[in-house]
């Protein structure tokens, strides 16, 4: 609970005598690129091969004369809107993000560059911690969106190309029954859980006390804390959503 | 001119200081010393507004710091130039981004061109007029703590403080930066407040010197009469840095 009141203080920090927002605007294109574009890749990556795994498994285990094959498709697009994107790219995000940001706040914290902000008079939390909320709050849903659409790719290549169903069927199978309400509420989760994963990191990183062996606790807490979160926002989430 | 009134502070139910006043005054420099562990970091924290002290006041010119509110904290800060220990430059910025970093906070109504100006009279002035476009990892320990100065009177600092300055340098630079300390201090007849446990900084720049002994203010006065200290521990102090001084020169 000290925890969880230090972290809602600081939260509050961000926000109560920051900086002018022209201070922050090239600091938010900045981490935008650090954020969301240096994660692309990892991104692609898990997803391709998460949509991929997905119809294999479906495929496999799903093998009846009373199931049509292009369920498959379906399957795949209702785990990939609902869960896979949202919140398995939420764990790597966490992985690499997080831990990025608690390091690298760390190493700030350590040598005095924090301290170095406050004397100059700028709210530290504020300065260095605001636009990296902001460009995660912006960036990862965009990451989602991507994630979605390349696991429902790879579930297609893997689908077809090990002749599970044909071309017509995957996609008959992603378009039927199809709500717009996923994709609304995977989206409405991506915003909680970017939220959640930058703000617990920084957090995380900007109470190291220490040296270089704190960092890297930081950096492991800041991970772990982030996906535990991440977790439990995404069952209550789905408890009020669904 | 700073002055601290009956400054305490304490960590966990830990005292640290007990009750330390002074006076640092301008165009000198002002030094606080002690052995590791004495609270010096600690009592300049307390002085800059990093760490607020439980009681006691501090004054810039009869202005009290925590009795401000947050623009005259900030006007106040505005004036202070701060060189760190591990000079704190900031990783992912050039020299010139790191001197001109507090211009552009502080919001200076200057263009482009003057800031850049300003920028390059102060790396010029501590000698790395050259070093504008290098990143802090290519840089010495030295020359690190020169652009940490730089940064610090970018803004035409009224108060300049110096924590441990020469830590981590061989004995020559040491020497060079306390001189430009020294210099720096006269020049722009600053404040400055440097705190050091090294007593040949003490001896080469010290005009006015407290001395810290567990927390507690022992001694107040310069390098010219602190070897006729009657202060044991100051002379236990001043020994243990002349047993060390002499292991450095064998």
């Amino acid at each position: 609970m000290k925890s969880l009141g230090r972290y809602l203080m600081f939260m509050g920090r961000l926000f109560v005598n920051r900086e002018p927002f022209k201070v922050y605007i090239r600091l938010f294109f900045d981490e935008c690129i650090l954020i969301g574009i240096d994660s692309l890749v990892i991104v692609i990556i898990v997803s391709i091969f998460i949509g991929a795994v997905m119809a294999v498994q479906t495929a496999v285990n799903l093998v009846s004369p009373f199931i049509p094959d292009y369920v498959i498709g379906q399957i795949v697009r209702e785990m990939t809107i609902l869960e896979v994107a949202p919140t398995f790219t939420a764990i790597v995000f966490a992985g690499k993000v997080g831990s990025n940001i608690a390091g690298g706040l760390g190493t700030m914290k350590i040598t005095e560059q924090v301290d170095a902000l406050e004397v100059m008079g700028v709210n530290s939390a504020s300065y260095l911690v605001l636009p990296k909320v902001l460009a995660g709050i912006v960036m990862y849903p965009m990451l989602v969106v991507i994630s979605a659409f390349l696991a429902i790719y790879g579930g297609y290549l893997a689908g077809t190309l090990a002749g599970f169903l044909t071309e017509q069927e995957y996609i008959y199978g992603i378009r039927v029954d199809f709500m717009e309400y996923t994709a609304f509420f995977a989206l409405l989760k991506s915003f909680v859980f970017a939220f959640l994963i930058v703000s617990i990191s920084a957090y995380k990183g900007y109470h190291t006390e220490g040296g270089a062996l704190e960092v890297g606790k930081a950096s492991t807490s800041a991970v772990t804390n982030s996906c535990i979160a991440v977790l439990i926002a995404d069952f209550f989430l789905a408890q009020l959503l669904v | 001119m700073i002055e601290i009134q009956n400054i305490e502070k304490s960590f966990n139910d830990k005292q640290i200081l007990y009750g330390i006043s002074a006076v640092f005054e301008q165009g000198k420099t002002n030094m606080i010393i002690g052995a590791s562990g004495t609270g010096k970091s600690v009592l300049l924290k307390c002085i800059v507004g990093l760490v607020p002290p439980e009681k006691g006041k501090v004054l810039y010119n009869s202005r009290d710091f925590y009795q401000s509110n947050r623009e005259e904290q900030k006007k106040i800060r505005s004036e202070i130039g701060m060189l760190f220990q591990g000079s704190a430059l900031f990783d992912s910025m050039t020299v010139e981004e790191n001197v001109m970093f507090p211009l552009n906070i502080q919001g200076e109504k200057m263009s482009a061109n003057e800031k850049k100006d300003r920028v390059y009279f102060c790396l010029n002035r501590v000698g790395l007029e050259n070093a504008g476009q290098k990143m802090p990892s290519e840089l010495s320990g030295g020359m690190k703590k020169r652009v940490g100065i730089a940064r610090a009177i970018v803004l035409n600092s009224q108060y300049l403080f110096c924590d441990e300055p020469n830590s981590g340098l061989d004995p020559i630079t040491a020497i060079r930066i306390d001189n430009l300390i020294q210099e720096i201090t006269h020049e722009f007849n600053l404040t400055t407040v440097v705190v050091s446990h090294d007593m040949n900084s003490v001896m080469e720049i010290g005009q006015n010197i407290i001395f810290l002994h567990k927390g507690y203010k022992l001694w107040e006065g310069s390098n010219t009469n602190i070897l006729h200290t009657d202060c044991q521990e100051l002379r236990d102090f001043i020994f243990s840095n002349k047993l060390m001084m002499e292991f450095n020169k064998q």
